[in-house]
């Protein structure tokens, strides 16, 4: 019974998913119908762009989750193989390791053969059976069980349309996840980030390891400080096609964008408020960097930091009470906190000299950031409530940290091979992934949420 | 040829300024033709073309004008006194061109946050607003603007380097 109404949760939160889904497609048509306006970038942008990224595991957790995903029964049916993708998202995990099954094929509602999958040394097992449903609809039912305590860990019922398998596989890979580690998973949701490739920047969005990116704007210009809104529907960024940095919202789905920051001066590093009603973000309309809270439908900024020196890079906690941001105040910048309104700021950093580009985990507990370390640019991990803070990377020119909608893992920005590259970090510093792309540059990660 | 770099809002944008400067362009036309039906006027043309002539001095290379750059040391944000001379030349333009305006594009070396970097190219770029402005020009007249770290004109990791792109960069109307 139990089993029957996470179904129905889970059947109703997957409506929404759809549109997420639509979404690439639309983003991707969006796309298309800008480019006449692309000038002469439309003879560039005929040519598709090769800036998918690959990754790679460079570290693992200290003892890998062994699990066996199976075939699953009907699966011939589906348009891509979901079984093969739920394998690749948890072995890009760094956490799991998949056990060889061969041509094994475990329908949902059979109970494992627990032994057998134990000999072979399956901690846990992905039972699933997929059908067509008509309409052009498929459904797919999945469960895991634990091998070695033989016990049902539960199921759960999928409906969706062809274009939405991945979204489905990714889900699917994601109640693995939440399963055997008590700890929601992150593969359904997704990336954006920016690829520059000679003179050329692309705005990308991607699935959370980097695949099936799709262009969200191009440009000759810059393109920095990407920032998701809370339903995952909108992306903020500043572009530098104007000459001088404006700060744009861009609707993912259609691709329409609009100026949310054009003033005299500079206009940047934008975020969102938790209701998604606002946007944070820093101008210099009165003469040096200050934070100001503008409409996300546009409309006129509220003062909230009152400064004489920059105090840029403004992040909300995710209750909505605070913001976080950099401030040169105490003569080198430094990371502070100050409620969301506005008003008195109180300093968080007080290791090195230069502490920058705070973002907050999902339950608020901890920050992650960019301090100096001996002259390297590493990002650094604050506990708020205890205080402690480790360095966790080895690299010199990290940027721009971003957690996953889970707050286990930190996507970056770093360098590899003298080239852009993004990183992404389990916050006890064990699990490192590698997301590069051939011939370009990648930087500006911003990790985007789970699809409600 | 800057226009094909953009796409549509700069497009637009740039349309904008250079359909400005076209106009400019018949204003002075204009002048030409009362100079024709009237001989005795001849001389209340020269402010348009010694405007011409002030304009040409922003590219002519023995024209202090012609300097647009602006170094600045490491961590730091004044105009040094080398480069007062430059910023007065400027300022006075500015102030004899009442209907010019410079945008001016701060810079920052590529070392650390995009968003502090872009934050420390806006104080260059404000430093040299407000040494325009004490040479005469008005505030309405300049934009200061920050690309802090995001259009090095050097890319290697060298001190060499960096000093380069540690640089505010005058730009007047149709320049950019």
């Amino acid at each position: 019974m139990r089993c029957h109404q996470r179904n129905f949760v889970q059947n109703f939160r997957f409506s929404t998913t759809s549109s997420v889904i639509t979404m690439h497609g639309l983003a991707h048509r969006a796309f298309h119908r800008f480019l006449p306006f692309m000038v002469a970038l439309a003879a560039l942008a005929a040519l598709p762009v090769r800036a998918q990224l690959t990754v790679e595991i460079t570290g693992a957790g200290g003892r890998l989750i062994p699990v066996a995903i199976p075939y699953l029964a009907g699966e011939e049916a589906l348009p891509t193989p979901i079984s093969q993708i739920v394998s690749q998202d948890l072995a890009k995990s760094g956490i799991f390791q998949l056990v060889d099954v061969g041509l094994m094929r475990l329908p949902e509602d059979q109970i494992p053969d627990y032994a057998n999958l134990a000999s072979r040394g399956a901690d846990a097992v992905l039972a699933g059976t997929a059908t067509a449903i008509g309409t052009g609809q498929y459904e797919v039912r999945v469960r895991v069980f634990d091998t070695r305590r033989q016990a049902d860990l539960g199921g759960i019922l999928y409906r969706f349309t062809p274009s939405q398998t991945r979204a489905t596989a990714h889900r699917i890979a994601d109640f693995v996840y939440e399963k055997l580690t008590g700890v929601p998973g992150y593969f359904a949701s997704r990336l954006a980030y920016v690829v520059k490739q000679g003179s050329r920047y692309e705005l990308r969005i991607s699935e959370a390891d980097g695949s099936n990116s799709v262009p969200a704007l191009i440009s000759q210009e810059p393109i920095i400080s990407p920032a998701w809104s809370p339903d995952g529907t909108k992306v903020a960024y500043v572009s530098f096609e104007a000459k001088k940095p404006v700060v744009y919202v861009h609707e993912l789905a259609t691709g329409q964008r609009r100026v949310v920051a054009n003033f005299k001066g500079s206009n940047s590093a934008p975020a969102f408020s938790p209701d998604g009603q606002s946007i944070a973000l820093a101008l210099t309309r009165d003469g040096i960097s200050q934070i100001y809270l503008v409409p996300v439908s546009g409309g006129a900024p509220v003062r909230l930091s009152r400064s004489n020196a920059i105090d840029t890079e403004p992040v909300f906690s995710p209750d909505g009470r605070y913001i976080y941001f950099t401030s040169d105040r105490g003569g080198s910048p430094q990371i502070y906190r100050m409620p969301a309104s506005g008003g008195a700021a109180e300093r968080v950093t007080f290791e090195g000299e230069y502490n920058v580009s705070p973002d907050i985990s999902p339950d608020g507990k901890l920050l992650a950031f960019v301090t100096r370390n001996q002259g390297r640019y590493q990002v650094a991990l604050l506990d708020l409530q205890t205080r402690q803070q480790i360095i966790l990377s080895d690299s010199t020119r990290d940027e721009s940290p971003s957690f996953a909608p889970n707050g286990r893992m930190i996507v970056y920005a770093s360098e590899s091979g003298g080239r852009g590259t993004l990183f992404a970090v389990s916050t006890d510093g064990k699990v490192r992934l590698r997301l590069s792309a051939e011939g370009a540059d990648v930087r500006e990660p911003a990790w985007g949420p789970l699809p409600r | 040829m800057n226009m094909k770099k953009l796409i549509t809002p700069a497009v637009l944008c740039l349309g904008l300024i250079l359909s400005a400067c076209s106009s400019t362009g018949s204003v002075e036309e204009g002048a030409g033709k009362v100079e024709d039906r009237n001989a005795g006027a001849v001389k209340t043309v020269t402010p348009p073309s010694s405007r011409s002539q002030a304009l040409a001095a922003l590219h002519d290379p023995n024209s202090p004008l012609s300097k647009r750059s602006i170094y600045f040391d490491f961590d730091s944000y004044v105009v040094k006194p080398e480069f007062q001379s430059l910023v007065q030349a400027h300022g006075r333009f500015l102030a004899q061109n009442p209907d010019l305006k410079v945008l001016i594009q701060g810079n920052a070396d590529e070392r650390g946050s995009r968003e502090y970097n872009l934050a420390l190219g806006q104080k260059r770029a404000e430093a040299v607003k407000n040494a325009l402005m004490t040479f005469g020009a008005r505030e309405d007249q300049v934009e200061a603007v920050s690309l802090g770290k995001e259009k090095p004109v050097c890319t290697e990791k060298t001190e060499e380097c960096y000093a380069k792109n540690r640089r505010a960069d005058i730009l007047y109307s149709g320049e950019f």
